[in-house]
């Protein structure tokens, strides 16, 4: 959660509930992102030093703490798009996330492109360990389980080719 | 001091490759290299250029530009006549789409780069049935490909390239009309070149989980490499 606010402010500063809608924006499918966490993460940041307070707005409303990302955030940020999510069934969603994330913001210093590839390599290599395996050794369900995560693999495998031939179809502006 | 070990030579060498056909751009300066017991998966998606990589890497297209090294030879400087023997002898090769004879029975189908090099026809016979049988067709041996079902017909077709033992061999999809389990059955015959005989594979294929069973990853785009990645 840290790296996805990073990413959310890496957009231009912004206050919590604008973080919230950009969040439920780009995973659509995810469960709406709680207020209060929001308030707690921002703060975690500001505390490691990830991200800054900038301004308090008002606007005739109630009083808002727009927050910016710091050098040290955008440099975090980096680093774990650079690593590729673990290859596990139950990893998928970091793999939507550093996808997403890799589209949305363009990667600081690392093309989309490179982080959806290496996340491939990491799959296929997940996948040669799991069919390495002498069938023979397993009995049916060992071999159905492994089966299970290779075709999980092989759907964000697919899911990640289809990431890379979005790359160059271009898309409208997101709102902001 | 111990010297380092030998770097044995490459099987097969593409050395900046690039093809048109027509006013298409299938290969834009690909290199590719092959080393001896070394499976590698050629990836990418539909159009990519893999099919003319592989058709070129078995001499069966010449290139505009760039030069291919099978086992030592530069295809160029190799006719027509030479190219042919040196593929029958030592490479086997699955094409894509097909390539049985349409009135000849499988066991022939699979017995041609014997008989075509003036081998014995009852010993071709024999070594056809084996193959044949190595990839559960040994019931159909008697049938011609119209008799049998695309899947059946892709075994034979592997079956015939691992007749000769290749030294090299360059698939393109074989098992794109199998099923799981035939399609891991058939992989590994194909594998065994390189694991167990030493030989180096050349796989073209878009199944994800095939191409998982390679130590190499080329992935085409546009007709050039855009990642490669050892998997091993
Ligand atoms: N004989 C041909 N004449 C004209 N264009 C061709 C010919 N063969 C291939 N092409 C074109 O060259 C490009 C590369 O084709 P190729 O068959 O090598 O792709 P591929 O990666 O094998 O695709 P697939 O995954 O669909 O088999 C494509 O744009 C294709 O349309
Ligand atoms: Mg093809």
């Amino acid at each position: 959660m840290t790296e996805l606010h990073l990413a959310l402010l890496l957009r231009g500063p912004a206050h919590g509930y604008e973080v919230k809608q950009a969040y439920d924006r780009w995973f659509p499918d995810a469960k709406p992102l709680a207020f209060g966490q929001v308030y707690a993460t921002l703060g975690r940041l500001v505390r490691d030093g990830l991200a800054e307070v900038v301004e308090t707005r008002s606007e005739g409303g109630p009083e808002r703490t727009v927050y910016a990302v710091t050098d040290e955030g955008r440099e975090r940020l980096r680093a774990w798009l650079a690593e590729p999510a673990p290859p596990a069934v139950a990893g998928t969603e970091d793999v939507v996330r550093k996808t997403v994330v890799a589209l949305r913001t363009s990667a600081p210093g690392r093309a989309a492109r490179a982080v959806a590839l290496d996340q491939r390599t990491a799959h296929l290599r997940r996948m040669r360990e799991l069919q390495a395996r002498d069938p023979a050794a397993d009995d049916v369900a060992t071999r159905l389980a492994h089966r299970y995560a290779v075709l999980h693999l092989d759907a964000d495998l697919r899911w990640l080719d289809e990431a890379v031939e979005a790359l160059d179809s271009p898309t409208p502006e997101e709102p902001r | 001091m111990t010297a380092a070990p030998p770097i044995p030579d490459p099987s097969l060498e593409l050395r900046a490759v690039a093809h048109s056909y027509a006013r298409t751009p299938a290969l834009r300066g690909v290199s590719l290299t092959l080393h001896p017991g070394e499976v590698v998966a050629v990836t990418g998606p539909s159009g990519c250029g893999k099919s003319t990589l592989l058709h070129a890497a078995a001499g069966l297209l010449t290139p505009q530009a760039g030069s291919v090294t099978l086992l030592g030879r530069d295809l160029a400087r190799l006719d027509e006549t030479e190219r042919a023997v040196l593929r029958r002898r030592e490479v086997g090769i699955v094409l894509q789409y097909g390539q049985l004879v349409p009135d000849l029975p499988l066991r022939d189908n699979v017995a041609l780069p014997l008989l075509l090099d003036g081998g014995d026809l009852a010993a071709a016979r024999t070594a056809a049935h084996d193959a044949l049988a190595r990839v559960g067709l040994a019931d159909a041996a008697g049938a011609v490909p119209q008799e049998v079902s695309g899947g059946q017909a892709q075994r034979a077709a592997v079956a015939r390239a691992l007749l000769t033992s290749p030294r090299v061999l360059l698939a393109d999809e074989p098992v794109a009309s199998l099923d799981a389990t035939g399609g891991r059955q058939v992989l590994d015959l194909l594998l065994d070149v390189a694991r167990r005989d030493g030989g180096a594979v050349l796989l073209v294929t878009h199944d994800n989980t095939a191409a998982a069973l390679a130590d190499r990853e080329v992935r085409l785009r546009d007709g050039a490499v855009e990642h490669e990645a050892v998997l091993r």
